[in-house]
C-alpha cells in the first residue's frame, strides 16, 4: 500500500492529531508545541504541493473516507482549484507559525501558550478541511470547527475589548453557519444527497423548484457573513483589530478567503455558472455589492487611526475585489479573483505580520506614532513598504497581476463600469498606505532611539511573503497558468 | 388554506422557533438571553431536519421483520453531528461570558458597550 494514497485525508488528520498531541508534549516543555504546529503545517505545506502536482499529472484526485463509495460516503476532492487554494493556505499557515513563538511569547500569558497552539492547529485543520471535502455536510462541520477555534483564538487578546469582539462574532458567525446548515437541509431534502458532484448531476432539473432558491438563498447569506461581505462586515474589524498580533495575520490572511472559496464551490461545483447568471441573477447583486464593499472598505479605512483597523476595513475592500471576479464569471474575471486569493493572502499576512512586530517591540498601533520607525526598524518596514505596494497594485507586484485580470474580466463582460471602480479603489488605498509610509520615512521624531528591528525569527518570514509578491508579481505566469485551469473548470457548464 | 397550515405544520413550527430565536439574538441585551435565543435558533432547524426524515408509514431504522417503511435515518446523524456543534458553541460562548463578567463585571450590553466608549 502506498502512503500517497491517503495524502488527501492526511492533510487534515495532521493538524487535528497534532492539536490533541501539543497539550500532551507541552507538559514537557512549552517550546515543543510549537515545534509540534511546525512541522504539522509544514507537512500539510508539503503534501498539498505533491497532491497539486498530482492533479496536474493524473487530473482530479477523489479519496473516498473509510473506503466507502460516493455519493454514500464522504469523499475528498482535489482539483486545480481546490490544490491551488490548498497550497496558498497551508503555506501561509506555516509562516505565520514560524513566526509566531516571540509574538505570542510576549502577548499571550505564559500558562495559556500550550492550548492557544492547540487551539490553533485546530483552526488550521478546520480551514484546511473546507477545502478539500466534496461533501457538503462535512463542509458545515470545519466552518464551524474552524469558526469555533477562531472565536477561540480571537477572545486570547491582550484587551477586554478582545472578548466582545469574539462574542459578537461569535453570534453573526452562529447565525451564518446556521443558515448554511438550513440551506444544505433544503438542498438534502429535494435531492437526498450530499455530495457536491451528484448535486450537481441532480439540481438542474429542480432549478425551478422553490426550495431549490430557498437553499441557495441562505447559503449566499450565510457564507456573505462569513467571508464579510460588505454589509455584513460588522464583526471583522473589532475581531481583528482586539485578535494578538498572530491571529489577525492568521485570520486576515486566510479565514475569509477560505469562507470565499466555499462560496466559489457552491456557486460554480454545487450550482453550475447558468444558475447564477441566468435562472436567479444573483450575480447582479453580488456585482453591486463588491463595488460598494470595495469603495467603501477604501473609504473606512482612510479614517482608521489604528493601523490593524486600518487593515482590517482594507481587507474588506479586498474581499469585494474577489467577489467582483466571481460575480462577473468569466475566465479572466475568474483568474483575476483566484490570483487575488493568494495575492491577499501573501499581502494582507505579511502587512499584519510586520504590524505584529512593531507590536512586540513598541507597543505601538497608533498610525501616528509611527513617525520615524523607518530608521529604528528598516527591514520591518520594507517589508511592510512592499506589501503595501502591492495592496495598491503597482506594476512587479502580485497586487498588479490580480487587478489586471479583474479589469480585463470586466471589460470581457461589457462592463466597463467596474474598471473606474478598481482604479478609484486602488487610488484610495494609495492614500491610506501613503498616511503610514510618510509617517514611516518621513517624519523624524516619536519613536525612542533605543528600539532596533525585530528579531529575525519575525523577519524572516515577514521578508519570505513580501518576497512572494514580488516573485510572483514578475513570474506571474505560475499563478495564472495553475488558476486558468480552475477557472476553466469552474465555468464549464 | 387550512391544508397549508395543518399539512404542513412542522414548517411553521420550525419557522416559528427560528425566528422567536433570532429574534432573542438580535433584540436582547443580555448575554446570556442571546445565547438562549441562539440554542432555541439553533434547535429550531434541527427540528427541521428530523421532521423531513419522517417517513409515512415508516417505522424508527432498525431491522424488524414486521416492518413495511423505515424513517430515513441519515438526518438523524447529520442532527447528532449539529448538536455537538451546537454544545460547542455554547460552551465557548459561556466561557466567553465568564471572562467578560470578570473583565467588564456585567453582562448587559448597553453597560459593556457604555465603558468602553
Amino acid at each position: 500500500m502506498n502512503i500517497s494514497q491517503h495524502f488527501p485525508v492526511m492533510i487534515v488528520i495532521i493538524p487535528l492529531i497534532s492539536a490533541v498531541i501539543i497539550p500532551l508534549i507541552g507538559r514537557i516543555r512549552r517550546i515543543y508545541g510549537w515545534y509540534v504546529s511546525i512541522a504539522a503545517t509544514f507537512s500539510s505545506f508539503l503534501i498539498s504541493i505533491s497532491l497539486l502536482m498530482t492533479v496536474f499529472e493524473k487530473g482530479r484526485i477523489s479519496y473516498w473516507l473509510g473506503n466507502w463509495e460516493p455519493p454514500w460516503g464522504i469523499e475528498y476532492v482535489v482539483d486545480y482549484l481546490s490544490g491551488f487554494v490548498l497550497v496558498v493556505i497551508s503555506f501561509i499557515a506555516f509562516i505565520i507559525t514560524v513566526y509566531s513563538i516571540k509574538s505570542v511569547g510576549k502577548e499571550i500569558p505564559e500558562h495559556r501558550i500550550t492550548p492557544f497552539y492547540s487551539i490553533y492547529m485546530l483552526f488550521v485543520a478546520g480551514l484546511l478541511g473546507m477545502i478539500i471535502t466534496g461533501d457538503i455536510f462535512n463542509l458545515y462541520v470545519f466552518i464551524e470547527i474552524s469558526s469555533l477555534a477562531g472565536y477561540a483564538l480571537i477572545a486570547a487578546g491582550r484587551k477586554r475589548d478582545a472578548l466582545i469582539a469574539s462574542y459578537n462574532y461569535l453570534i453573526l458567525g452562529t447565525i451564518a453557519a446556521t443558515f448554511i446548515l438550513l440551506g444544505i437541509g433544503y438542498l438534502y431534502m429535494v435531492t437526498g444527497t450530499l455530495n457536491m458532484a451528484d448535486l450537481r448531476e441532480r439540481l438542474p432539473l429542480l432549478y425551478d423548484s422553490k426550495v431549490v432558491r430557498t437553499a441557495f438563498a441562505f447559503f449566499t447569506v450565510g457564507l456573505s457573513i462569513k467571508i464579510a461581505l460588505f454589509p455584513l462586515h460588522i464583526w471583522l474589524p473589532n475581531a481583528y483589530t482586539h485578535a494578538p498580533s498572530v491571529v489577525g495575520a492568521l485570520q486576515a490572511a486566510t479565514a475569509t478567503k477560505v469562507g470565499v472559496y466555499a462560496m466559489i464551490r457552491i456557486m460554480f461545483t454545487v450550482f453550475k455558472p447558468q444558475f447564477i447568471l441566468e435562472v436567479v441573477p444573483v450575480s447582479q447583486i453580488f456585482l453591486f455589492l463588491s463595488a460598494v464593499a470595495i469603495i467603501a472598505g477604501s473609504v473606512l479605512a482612510i479614517g482608521q487611526r489604528d493601523i490593524r483597523r486600518m487593515l482590517a476595513y482594507s481587507s474588506i475592500g479586498q474581499i469585494g475585489y474577489i467577489v467582483l471576479g466571481i460575480a462577473l464569471a468569466n475566465k479572466s474575471s475568474i483568474i483575476g479573483s483566484l490570483i487575488h486569493i493568494l495575492n491577499h493572502a501573501l499581502m494582507k499576512g505579511g502587512l499584519f505580520l510586520v504590524v505584529g512586530a512593531v507590536v512586540y517591540k513598541t507597543g505601538i498601533t497608533d498610525i501616528d506614532d509611527f513617525k520615524g520607525l523607518g530608521k529604528r526598524m528598516p527591514f520591518s518596514m520594507a517589508a511592510f513598504t512592499i506589501g503595501a505596494l502591492s495592496m495598491v497594485g503597482v506594476p512587479l507586484t502580485v497586487g498588479f497581476v490580480s487587478k489586471w485580470y479583474l479589469a480585463l474580466g470586466a471589460l470581457q463582460a461589457g462592463m466597463w463600469v467596474f474598471v473606474p471602480v478598481i482604479l478609484i479603489s486602488s487610488l484610495l488605498s494609495a492614500v491610506y498606505f501613503w498616511r503610514v509610509i510618510n509617517n514611516i520615512y518621513f517624519k523624524d521624531d516619536g519613536v525612542p532611539a533605543r528600539i532596533d528591528d525585530a528579531p529575525a525569527g519575525m523577519l524572516m518570514p515577514a521578508f519570505t511573503l513580501a518576497a512572494c509578491c514580488i516573485i510572483f508579481g514578475i513570474a506571474a505566469f505560475i499563478p495564472v497558468y495553475i488558476t486558468g485551469f480552475a477557472a476553466e473548470m469552474l465555468l464549464r457548464g | 388554506m387550512i391544508e397549508i397550515f395543518l399539512g404542513k405544520y412542522n414548517y411553521w413550527i420550525y419557522i416559528t422557533l427560528m425566528m422567536i430565536g433570532f429574534y432573542a439574538m438580535i433584540a436582547k441585551h443580555n448575554l446570556i438571553k442571546k445565547i438562549i435565543g441562539m440554542n432555541i435558533f439553533q434547535t429550531a432547524v434541527f427540528l427541521f431536519y428530523i421532521s423531513i426524515a419522517k417517513v409515512k408509514g415508516g417505522t424508527a431504522p432498525i431491522v424488524w421483520e414486521e416492518a413495511i417503511q423505515y424513517d430515513n435515518p441519515l438526518p438523524h446523524v447529520l442532527i447528532l453531528t449539529a448538536i455537538v456543534v451546537s454544545v460547542s458553541t455554547t460552551a465557548v460562548a459561556l466561557a466567553l461570558i465568564i471572562r467578560i463578567y470578570k473583565a467588564y463585571g456585567s453582562i448587559e450590553e448597553d453597560k459593556i458597550l457604555e465603558m468602553n466608549n
